[in-house]
């Protein structure tokens, strides 16, 4: 399994990549290898963070057509949307990335990320909640693991607000499933 | 019968330096007439008045004539690579605290190639003492134009007279964050034992620089004369005047040297600094380096 | 050589996510190291910074110098000292640390030199992968001498091979170099750190006989001399000049003709010991990749298709790569029809190989420019190419 997390610089898309791997190979016993690729600038330019998760070693690093593509702004997903695997997963931040579609097989599951941090009163837990939102979509990692990566991962001063986050952002997904099951059943 | 008399004399009279010397080392590559065996002989002395515990101390050279005093000097001694000698220095204080270490080396290496060196370690007053015997050339490899050449003075890379800036040394040391600063000849040999002291027994980054005869290279591509002329030269020319600003310190060719000890002043060392830092913000969990 | 546990003090024990970078700095802390002097340069940075961060904990130094010549001349003094200490750079960095490589191969100083390579030449490509500098690492300062450098595939090895890069230093009082590159240094998995009383660590070994008859350069049975540490009252001398047993300078052919031959051959006899590799399914093999680091691990999905069509194909992984284990490739060209060797550069530990295999087998390369790891489509056609 091949995951992007992609943005622009300071949204955390690192940490959004750290986080899941950790959870991955410690907490949930599975081989993540995370590369990342950031423009020099510090800030502002596009950033990735890739994920190859398997059960067995993970030799290739790099991913070629991810299964699971998170893009958190316009850029990254005019970017990287066409290396999206045919039947693979799109989640965007529906207020950062304008006019997405599926196309092909691909399915897309949009959240207000950054809106829903702005309500619980800090914009820069918006990774958290895109985290929360990507594990009840792909259901790669669990939430318990994903809990537990927190730690040394996000200030522990923040803890409780990033774990609020990740939760917000888990129930959206659960609620965009459920909904989009409605409708595919509405559909057979 | 008195020749036998005085030779049996000789041999049996130690030289008060012996011990502080490797012998087996001798005869040393020095020139006759050079000033870099007088300022060795003042350091031996600021050893013996100094009373520091010979075991603890390190002397660091680097290339060049003077990066040879390290090969003679019976302590725990270091011949590194040309314009490292400071930096060699700065891991071996780092390494264990406890020692004093001294850099001996000439000025093409402390300040041409190792200029950068010097003035890092100046800046974060690093407690060892460096010690520049300047002949105002690159004497090991034949006489080429140096970072402290005096305008219009003619050396092999230089054939028509250097016509490049010198640095002010004591300046350069001084601006870099050195806390102790002093500049003499080796003519003033008690002058410099004295400075050497004091750089033996304080804390924090001395400079002492040395101004001393090339008589093979620099004095006889300028028709200088020998060594005596030179210091000669020193004795009608130079100047004490402690506390000089340093800014003044600039040397023309064949001109006036102020000499003097120029700072002298206290501040907290690398160490210092390091271990003061970071008790104050780490607190109880920070483990002090090198502090007994 | 006095062998020990690790003080616990240095030892992060338990399972962590941590790239290579930070897994360097941890494998220096579990093996003793005390003392770090480095300069920042991309991709390696992280190593210093994991360093810095961690030792006020551990008791030791942290020192940012002003160069990369500075940094690894500082690390001579320090071992001299009596300190563990490393430091870690990339390709500009590599090339201004080769002067005082050489002087800490004259002087015999143990310490450990981590190179994340990145794409090169000149300042190249600073936040991508290459393997460009594995002969600058054998030859890259002047003069004749032999090294140690090992190359690892993972964060976990990053770990470990720092702490037998400190052994293997320690033990033949040389410079090791932990070759390893810009993937690996940046990739994050899992890392395990064993509990301290499981890590083996090495001191050198030090003098205790009389002051007097201490010979800094007199070589032990095992060729190596035994150290001793500056400020205990030795009064010895060192230098980078050509030098005997007492560590005076002799310039002359003569003493030339001792001190350059004992560097070399305390590596070259050693060797049997200090080599070390994986070699997997060689046996009966018409075709073995040689290859190390990342890409020994980006060479296996096209082993593993040349398999499937029917190709015998083994793999030998260079963990150490210096010294290169001569004996074994010799072996293998007897028995095979041909050696790959995947690397990201234009040619450099193939030409090793080719000169190993004494015109027994041919060894074809499978370059790689930098920037990116290989295509293992790439590996696999030079597979099938070779037992056509």
């Amino acid at each position: 399994m091949d995951i992007r997390f992609s943005g622009f610089g300071g949204q955390g898309i690192i940490k959004c990549g750290l986080i899941t791997g950790k959870a991955l190979s410690l907490f949930d016993g599975k081989n993540a290898t995370l590369t990342q690729s950031i423009g020099p600038e510090a800030r502002g330019s596009a950033c990735s963070s890739q994920l190859v998760i398997s059960s067995d070693r993970v030799l290739y690093p790099y991913i070629v057509a991810p299964e699971v593509l998170v893009c958190m702004s316009q850029e990254s997903y005019e970017r990287y949307e066409p290396d999206l695997r045919d039947g693979g997963l799109l989640l965007v931040d529906e207020d950062l990335v304008r006019n997405a579609k599926p196309r092909g097989k691909t399915k897309m599951y949009s959240i207000p990320a950054t809106r829903i941090a702005e309500e619980l009163g800090n914009k820069i837990v918006m990774n958290l909640v895109m985290l929360g939102f990507f594990t009840a979509i792909t259901e790669v990692v669990s939430t318990g693991a994903m809990k537990k990566a927190l730690p040394g991962l996000v200030p522990s001063r923040s803890l409780e607000l990033n774990e609020e986050a990740f939760d917000r952002g888990y129930e959206f997904g659960r609620e965009a499933l459920a909904g989009s099951e409605k409708s595919e059943e509405a559909l057979v | 019968m008195n020749e036998e008399v005085l030779v049996e004399e000789t041999d049996e009279e130690l030289n008060p330096a012996e011990d502080y010397l490797r012998l087996d080392r001798f005869p040393h590559i020095w020139c006759s007439g050079c000033g870099i065996g007088t300022v060795v002989r003042s350091f031996i002395e600021a050893l013996q008045k100094s009373k520091v515990d010979l075991d603890k101390v390190c002397v660091v050279s680097g290339i060049g004539c003077t990066g040879r005093v390290a090969g003679y000097i019976n302590l725990d001694s270091f011949h590194s690579t040309h314009g490292r000698a400071v930096p060699f220095a700065v891991g071996l204080k780092l390494g264990n605290p406890d020692l004093k270490v001294v850099v001996f080396s000439g000025d093409g290496d402390i300040f041409g190639i190792g200029g950068n060196h010097f003035i890092h370690t100046a800046r974060r007053n690093m407690d060892i003492a460096v010690i520049c015997v300047n002949n105002f050339n690159y004497a090991m490899t034949g006489g080429q134009v140096a970072a402290t050449t005096p305008i219009r003075a003619n050396l092999s890379t230089a054939p028509y007279g250097n016509f490049e800036y010198p640095f002010n040394l004591p300046y350069l040391a001084e601006a870099s964050g050195a806390t102790y600063v002093a500049r003499w000849t080796s003519l003033h040999l008690r002058r410099v034992t004295k400075s050497m002291q004091e750089a033996l027994t304080r804390r924090g980054f001395s400079f002492i620089e040395v101004i001393t005869p090339c008589v093979t290279l620099y004095a006889r591509r300028n028709r200088l004369g020998d060594g005596l002329n030179l210091l000669r030269y020193y004795y009608d020319n130079s100047e004490i005047e402690h506390g000089a600003d340093t800014r003044t310190l600039d040397i023309d060719y064949q001109d006036k040297i102020t000499v003097g000890k120029f700072v002298d002043k206290e501040k907290p060392t690398f160490l210092d600094c390091m271990n003061n830092y970071l008790s104050e913000v780490i607190g109880d969990e920070y483990r002090p380096y090198g502090v007994k | 050589m006095k062998k020990t546990k690790a003080d616990p003090k240095g030892v992060l024990t338990g399972a962590h996510y941590l790239d290579g970078d930070y897994a360097i700095a941890e494998g220096g802390l579990a093996a003793g190291c005390r003392f770090f002097a480095g300069y920042p340069i991309t991709p390696s940075t992280e190593t210093a910074e994991r360093f810095v961060e961690r030792i006020p904990y551990v008791g030791g130094v942290f020192i940012q110098m002003e160069d990369e010549l500075a940094s690894i001349t500082a690390l001579i003094g320090a071992a001299w000292a009596g300190k563990k200490a490393m430091t870690v750079t990339s390709g500009p960095g590599f090339s201004l640390m080769m002067e005082n490589l050489g002087l800490a191969c004259m002087m015999e100083v143990p310490l450990v030199i981590a190179n994340v390579q990145r794409g090169g030449p000149s300042t190249g490509l600073p936040t991508y992968v290459g393997q460009q500098d594995m002969m600058q690492a054998k030859w890259g300062s002047h003069g004749d001498y032999e090294i140690i450098a090992l190359s690892p595939d993972s964060p976990q090895e990053c770990f470990d091979l720092t702490v037998d890069a400190f052994n293997l230093s320690e033990t033949y009082r040389v410079p090791v170099l932990l070759m390893t590159d810009e993937c690996v240094g940046h990739m994050y998995e899992k890392v395990v750190i064993p509990p301290a009383d499981e890590i083996e660590v090495v001191e050198r070994k030090w003098y205790d006989g009389p002051k007097d008859e201490y010979l800094p350069y007199k070589p032990d049975e095992d060729l190596v001399p035994f150290m001793i540490k500056a400020g205990d009252g030795y009064r010895f001398h060192t230098t980078g000049l050509t030098h005997d047993e007492r560590g005076y300078p002799v310039i002359n052919a003569e003493c030339q003709n001792v001190c350059v031959p004992h560097l070399v051959e305390k590596i070259r006899q050693n060797a049997d010991k200090i080599i070390r590799f994986e070699e997997e399914e060689t046996d009966g093999a018409d075709v073995v990749v040689v290859s190390y680091g990342i890409t020994s691990r980006v060479a296996i999905p096209a082993v593993q298709k040349a398999r499937e069509v029917g190709i015998k194909v083994g793999t030998l992984r260079l963990i150490t790569v210096w010294p290169f284990p001569e004996k074994r490739i010799k072996e293998l060209a007897g028995k095979i029809k041909a050696f790959v060797v995947p690397e990201i550069n234009y040619g450099q530990v193939v030409y090793e190989v080719e000169r190993c295999a004494y015109g027994q087998a041919p060894a074809i390369h499978v370059p790689h420019c930098g920037g990116w790891v290989h295509d293992p489509e790439d590996i696999f056609k030079a597979i099938k190419g070779a037992v056509k």
